[in-house]
C-alpha cells in the first residue's frame, strides 16, 4: 500500500560544512543518514527523522539542522495535521496510535495561571544566602500528637514516629522501570538521588542487584505485575509504593516487548528472556479499598513496619474521595500522577485524554484530607510534568509535601521530548535496552547533572522562599494565601482554593 | 607519568575522537578546512574499535618497553624518560614502517605524505589530549599513573 503520510521533518545539511565524519550516521539509531562512499557524501532519509537532535547535538561543524516539515496540508484548526497525519496512520496499520513522554497539548496546564506572592514593606524578604532557608522535608505520616516526657530536665519523647522519608530538597525522582529505562539512567539517578539527599523509585521493573547498594534512596515499587518484588528488594528500598495508577495512561496496564527483555532484564524481573512484560491493567488482588488495605499491610509486616508505605495513583475524577480512602486504608504517602505525566509507552488517545491535572488533584486531595482532618496521616507527593522549580512552588503552595519528576531528569540527562520511547531506540540512550545504545548515557556524568538541576532548582526554590517571607517549607505547604489566580473562572480558582489576582 | 585510558564501558563509538586528532594534527586546526580543504587529508592517530556492543579507542600506548623503539633503524623514534611518552621525530623517520609492524597494538600508521609514520603525541602542548576533550562521554581520561 502506497503511504499516503509526508514526513514529519526536514533533515537540513550544509555541504559546505559537512566534513564526511559519520557521526551523524553513527549516532542515528533510526538510520537517517547514509553515507554513500562512491560518491563521497552523507544522505539523509527524512522519514526516518524523529527530531530527536542527536545528530544536530553531536555534529562537530554544526552542518546539520531539523526543520519542521510545514506542508503539505492547508492550516485547518480542527484537521490539523496532527489530526490528519494521525488518521492516515491508523487507515494504513488499523492499530492504536503509541506515543512516548506526556501529553503535549497546551490546554491542560494551570501552573501559567497560578502567580506567587512576594514580601513588599509590611513584611521584610528573607535573603536565603546571607540567613538559614530549611527545605528539609519528612514524608510519612505523622502524629496526631505529641506526647513529651520531662525527667530531671531530660525530655523525651514519648510518642512512637512512623517511619520517615528525609529528602535534603523536597523533589524525587518518579518511577521508571529497568526496561523502559537502561541500567546507566537507573544508577544516574540513584547516585544522584544518594548525593543530593532525595529518593528515586525504581520503577515497576525491580532493581538490578548491582543498585542493591542505592537502596537507602531507592523507593521500590510494586506494581500489578509484581515484576522482581521478592523479600530483599522490599528490604532494599527505604519505602514500597503500590502502583495503581499512572498519569499518563490511567486504567491502563503496562507492556515491555519481549525484545526489550534482555537477560539482566529478564533476570531482575524474575520472567524468561526474551519474553513480554504484561502489567495487567488493575492489581488484580485490589477491587477495593480494603483489599488496598491488605497489600499495604502485607507489605509493611513483610518489611517489619520499618518502611513507609506509598500508594500512587493516577489524579481521576474522584480523586479526593480515593485518596482519603487510601490514607484511611494505611498508606503514608500518596502520590498523585497528574494527566500531564510522563510514560514510556501510551495509548495517544488515552495521554491526551484520561486524567485531570496535577493542580487541581493536589488541591482538592489536600482539601480533602484537611476537611477529615486526616491530612497528617499521610504525605502528598505530586507528579506529572513539573518543568521548574516556579511549579514545584506552587504545587506545595496548594498542598504538596514533595514532588516527583521524571520528564525533567530525563531531559538533564540528555533527552529531547521527541516521544518515541516507545520504539526502545532512544538515540540518547536513555529509554532502550539495548547494551550498545545504552552506553550513550554515563551514569557519572548523568549523576552529575541531575545533582546540578536539584542544585539549581533548590536553590530557586529558596529565592522564591525567601521573597516570600518564609524561611521553612513547612511554612509554605498549603499556603495557599501565596497564590492568586489569573484567567480563571470561580469554580477552578475555587477548587483550587486560591484568590483572583488583585484580591 | 600521565596516561590516556580507554573506558569501553562508557565508549559509544561516535568517533568524535578521531575528529579531534585529526583537526588537531592538521595545518589549519579548522574542522571543515582540514577535511573539505587540506589535501592530503590529515589523518587521526586515534583509531575507533567497534564489535558492538564493545567499543574503545585506542591509541599509542607509549610502552614502558616499546617495541617500536627497540624496532626503530634510524633513532626516530625515543622515549622521553621524563614523561614516559613514546615520541617520534619525523626528521629521522626514513618510513621503513618497522614501527608499524611490531606496534602490537596497531597504533602506528602511515602519515599523509606516506613517507613518514604518524602517532600519537599526547599532546603535550595542549592541557588536555584532544581526544579525551573531544569524548562526549567520559569514556577517555587523562590520568597519572604510576606505572
Amino acid at each position: 500500500m502506497k503511504s499516503y503520510l509526508p514526513v514529519d521533518f526536514i533533515v537540513e545539511r550544509d555541504e559546505s560544512k559537512c566534513i564526511r565524519c559519520k557521526v551523524c550516521v553513527n549516532q542515528c539509531t533510526y538510520e537517517t543518514h547514509n553515507y554513500d562512499a562512491q560518491d563521497d557524501v552523507i544522505r539523509s532519509k527524512d522519514e526516518n527523522c524523529v527530531n530527536c537532535q542527536r545528530c544536530v547535538t553531536m555534529c562537530p561543524t554544526h552542518a546539520l539542522s531539523i526543520k519542521k516539515n510545514l506542508g503539505p496540508f492547508r492550516d485547518n484548526a480542527n484537521w490539523s495535521s496532527e489530526v490528519i497525519k494521525d488518521i492516515k496512520k491508523q487507515a494504513e496499520t488499523g492499530g492504536v496510535l503509541l506515543t512516548g513522554m506526556g501529553a503535549d497539548k497546551p490546554y491542560l496546564t494551570y501552573w501559567e495561571r497560578l502567580l506567587l506572592n512576594a514580601s513588599q514593606v509590611t513584611n521584610p524578604s528573607i535573603d536565603p544566602l546571607r540567613e538559614p532557608m530549611e527545605i528539609r522535608t519528612y514524608l510519612g505520616a505523622k502524629p496526631d500528637a505529641l506526647e513529651i516526657e520531662f525527667e530531671d530536665g531530660d525530655i523525651d519523647l514519648k510518642t512512637k514516629l512512623a517511619p520517615q522519608l528525609i529528602l535534603e530538597t523536597p523533589i524525587m525522582f518518579s518511577a521508571m522501570s529497568y526496561g523502559a529505562i537502561s541500567l546507566n539512567v537507573h544508577e544516574s539517578l540513584a547516585r544522584a538521588a544518594m548525593r543530593a539527599g532525595t529518593y528515586f523509585n525504581t520503577g515497576e521493573g525491580g532493581l538490578d542487584s548491582r543498585l542493591y547498594k542505592y537502596g537507602e534512596r531507592a523507593i521500590v515499587q510494586v506494581a500489578s505485575g509484581r515484576f522482581g518484588v521478592h523479600s530483599s528488594y522490599l528490604n532494599a528500598g527505604a519505602a514500597i509504593e503500590i502502583k495503581i495508577g499512572q498519569g499518563a495512561k490511567p486504567g491502563i496496564g503496562g507492556h515491555l516487548p519481549g525484545e526489550k527483555v534482555t537477560e539482566d532484564i529478564a533476570r531482575t524481573r524474575m520472567i524468561p528472556v526474551g519474553t513480554d512484560a504484561l502489567s495487567p491493567a488493575p492489581q488484580h488482588d485490589i477491587y477495593s479499598i480494603e483489599d488496598l488495605r491488605q497489600l499495604i499491610y502485607a507489605l509493611k509486616e513483610a518489611t517489619n513496619y520499618s518502611k513507609p508505605v506509598s500508594v500512587k495513583i493516577a489524579a481521576v475524577h474522584n480523586v479526593a474521595a480515593i485518596a482519603s480512602g487510601i490514607v484511611r486504608a494505611g498508606a503514608d504517602i500518596i502520590a498523585l500522577d497528574g494527566v500531564r505525566g510522563s510514560t514510556g509507552a501510551a495509548p495517544k488517545v488515552i495521554r491526551d485524554n484520561v486524567g485531570i491535572p496535577i493542580e487541581l488533584a493536589i488541591a482538592s486531595v489536600d482539601q480533602r484530607l484537611r476537611d477529615e482532618g486526616i491530612r497528617n496521616k499521610a504525605s502528598i507527593v505530586a507528579a506529572g510534568g513539573f518543568r521548574s522549580s516556579g511549579d514545584i512552588v506552587k504545587a506545595i503552595a496548594l498542598g504538596a509535601d514533595a514532588v516527583y519528576v521524571a520528564t525533567a531528569a530525563l531531559i538533564a540527562l540528555g533527552c529531547t521530548v521527541c516521544q518515541k520511547c516507545y520504539t526502545g531506540k532512544c538515540p540518547w540512550g536513555i529509554a532502550t535496552s539495548d547494551p550498545w545504545i545504552s552506553k550513550r548515557v554515563n551514569p557519572e556524568i548523568g549523576a552529575e547533572r541531575l545533582v546540578n538541576l536539584l542544585r539549581g532548582w533548590s536553590m530557586e526554590i529558596k529565592e522564591i522562599m525567601g521573597g516570600m517571607g518564609i524561611n521553612a517549607i513547612e511554612s509554605l505547604r498549603g499556603n495557599r494565601l501565596h497564590l492568586r489566580g489569573v484567567n480563571m473562572t470561580d469554580t477552578e480558582l475555587k477548587i483550587l482554593g486560591v484568590k483572583m489576582a488583585g484580591e | 607519568m600521565k596516561r590516556i585510558i580507554a573506558k569501553q564501558e562508557h565508549c559509544m563509538g561516535c568517533g568524535l575522537c578521531e575528529v579531534g586528532c585529526a583537526v588537531q594534527h592538521s595545518k589549519s586546526k579548522d574542522p571543515i578546512k582540514a577535511y573539505n580543504h587540506e589535501y592530503p587529508k590529515p589523518i587521526s592517530r586515534i583509531r575507533l574499535e567497534l564489535n558492538k556492543p564493545v567499543s574503545f579507542a585506542i591509541q599509542c600506548r607509549h610502552c614502558e618497553n616499546a617495541p617500536c623503539v627497540v624496532a626503530c633503524l634510524t633513532g626516530a623514534m625515543t622515549r622521553d624518560e621524563e614523561t614516559g611518552f613514546v615520541k617520534h621525530n619525523p626528521e629521522k623517520c626514513m618510513g621503513c614502517w618497522t614501527c608499524i609492524m611490531v606496534c602490537p597494538y596497531g597504533a602506528i600508521k602511515a602519515d599523509v605524505s606516506g613517507k613518514i609514520v604518524a602517532k600519537c603525541d599526547a599532546c603535550t602542548e595542549l592541557s588536555v589530549p584532544v581526544c579525551v576533550a573531544s569524548c562526549p562521554n567520559g569514556a577517555l581520561e587523562c590520568k597519572e599513573v604510576t606505572s
